[in-house]
């Protein structure tokens, strides 16, 4: 046996079911570090389950994850998470700093507040996604490019090795989907692994170097050139897609 | 002097019911800021139907009426409703809402059988445990403050404590989960210190109208502010204030339940929030109406 390439992500014969029906079945999936793997599949495909499951938020009725080669709770000081947009009540509270500092809360541990060091790691998260005259808006009264915008700066204040994102592009604009874009390739420059949970099939070439290709079974995995071929998409939608080449 | 003493009793009697609606006001005022925003205004309602069998049952095996052993009792039964609720929606395909229409329908029906049974037997002793359905806080005595201020006041320091978890886990649980905190924990810890909230407030409020102590003051609060820390402190205030009001019109006014007169207070407050409140306030809704269809004619006739 050759030495194995380090892997950022290891998912081996991962089901997951929702009362006895099977949301996800015998998925095996390698990351290697520094790739921008995007995960794409009909609606119902397990796109989001797969990642909850990664992130152990779901739990599989059998399989395993690893992150560098060490369960996910071993390693979530290394991991960053950005949830669907859809997913919390925007109507909540509080103002977009405080939301970014959310992302700290983990290397904070129990009880202790966020202080200086916290708010100035908020600040250059939110100059990043160009949101840092917005830092005392309420967050409901941002629009939904801002939400996620908010949201990716979060997750960066995690300082995470690996980034797992669900529908990141999801309800944005123009500018703000390519500001997204931008950010996501600089995160691969400096080494990170990013798995994006995707919807539009035409934008996966120009913005992805891997993808994955799901439903409900994995369909196929690898580089985007190797595996984005209409044989496998065709397979993933069972035939219901209109190619457009 | 007679009168004069009279008077001074009265005051007395007064201060201390005034001193434990207040308490009862913050507390379930700043709990049930958690409560709105989590979306479970009617677990609250459920929890302090579910906790009146745990009063009759506390007294039947006791005997005893101190203000701690009822709650308790409302306590453990409060707990055991909720518990059931979330069982039944895990573990069969019933949805929440039925879930708790059944587990607060049934606890109190089998509370208010168990209360009948011990007004029948004729104990003496019995006399004001009827009070825990609509509430009667002018049998607040200084005891029941004391039990009051101490467990509450645990209560809100558990939340201070906990305050960004507890705010993580309100806003975004998923994240909180991804991040490594125990979410199941802290929403056992969040559900505890409601039904805490809930059982102290049962003697004067009563188990009907107890949801309302927590509901009412959050909204109220939300209306006026964009920020956390300023709506549970606002909440409590609010709490408070429809407390001390709806206490003292009860008792100085003979037979009037103080559950229903707090409710009317509270209402109020709610009433004036929704309707004056800037931002979020009807009247101010109008008033931006106004301004943009003028802005829109004065553009128009420009055109």
């Amino acid at each position: 046996m050759q030495p194995s390439e380090p892997k950022a992500i290891e998912v081996t014969d991962l089901t997951v079911a929702y009362q006895d029906k099977p949301v996800l079945w015998d998925i095996d999936l390698d990351v290697p570090p520094g790739v921008l793997l995007s995960i794409v599949g009909p609606n119902g495909a397990g796109k989001t389950t797969l990642i909850k499951a990664i992130l152990g938020l779901v739990r599989p009725a059998a399989g395993n994850v690893l992150i560098y080669d060490k369960p996910y709770d071993a390693q979530r000081r290394i991991v960053g998470y950005v949830p669907q947009r859809g997913s919390v009540d925007w109507d909540f509270p509080t103002n977009v700093l405080d939301v970014v500092m959310m992302g700290r809360y983990g290397a904070l541990g129990w009880v202790r507040r966020p202080g200086k060091k916290e708010r100035e790691l908020a600040m250059h998260a939110l100059e990043k996604v160009s949101m840092e005259g917005y830092t005392t808006r309420q967050i409901s009264q941002l629009s939904g490019g801002q939400q996620q915008r908010v949201f990716l700066a979060r997750a960066l204040v995690q300082d995470a090795t690996v980034y797992l994102m669900d529908e990141p592009f999801q309800g944005v604009d123009a500018t703000t989907e390519r500001a997204i874009v931008t950010l996501l390739q600089e995160l691969r420059a400096n080494g990170k692994t990013v798995v994006v949970v995707h919807h539009d099939l035409q934008t996966v070439t120009d913005y992805f170097d891997w993808v994955m290709l799901l439903n409900i079974r994995r369909i196929a995995s690898g580089p985007v050139d190797e595996t984005f071929t209409p044989d496998n998409l065709r397979e993933t939608y069972g035939g219901r897609i209109a190619f457009m080449k | 002097m007679e009168n004069l003493s009279i008077l001074t009793h009265l005051d007395y009697t007064l201060m201390t019911v005034a001193i434990g609606a207040a308490l009862l006001g913050t507390v379930s005022g700043a709990l049930g800021t958690y409560a709105v925003l989590r979306r479970q205004s009617l677990l609250g309602d459920a929890i302090s139907h579910a906790a009146l069998p745990g009063i009759a049952i506390a007294f039947l095996l006791t005997g005893s009426k101190t203000p701690l052993i009822l709650v308790l009792g409302a306590a453990i039964a409060g707990w055991l409703g909720t518990l059931l609720i979330l069982s039944i929606v895990r573990l069969t395909r019933i949805k929440y809402d039925s879930a708790l229409a059944i587990v607060l329908s049934t606890f109190f029906g089998f509370g208010l059988v168990l209360h009948t049974l011990i007004q029948r037997t004729g104990n003496a002793n019995q006399a004001g445990l009827d009070t825990f359905l609509f509430g009667q806080a002018a049998t607040i005595l200084e005891r029941d403050v004391l039990t009051i201020g101490i467990l509450g006041g645990v209560a809100l320091i558990i939340m201070l404590i906990f305050w960004k978890e507890l705010k993580l886990l309100v806003f975004d649980e998923g994240f909180a989960a991804s991040i490594g905190l125990p979410t199941r924990t802290l929403d056992i810890l969040l559900t505890s210190l409601l039904v805490i909230a809930i059982v102290l407030g049962l003697q004067a409020v009563g188990a009907v109208l107890m949801s309302a102590m927590l509901v009412a003051p959050a909204v109220a609060a939300r209306q006026w502010t964009n920020r956390l820390r300023l709506m549970v402190f606002l909440a409590a205030c609010f709490g408070a204030l429809a407390g001390v009001i709806g206490t003292i019109i009860s008792s100085t006014a003979s037979r009037i339940p103080t559950g229903p007169t707090i409710v009317l207070c509270a209402t109020v407050i709610v009433g004036i929030s929704i309707t004056f409140a800037p931002n979020r306030g009807l009247v101010w809704d109008w008033l931006r109406q106004q301004r943009n269809r003028r802005n829109l004619k004065i553009e128009t006739s420009r055109n």
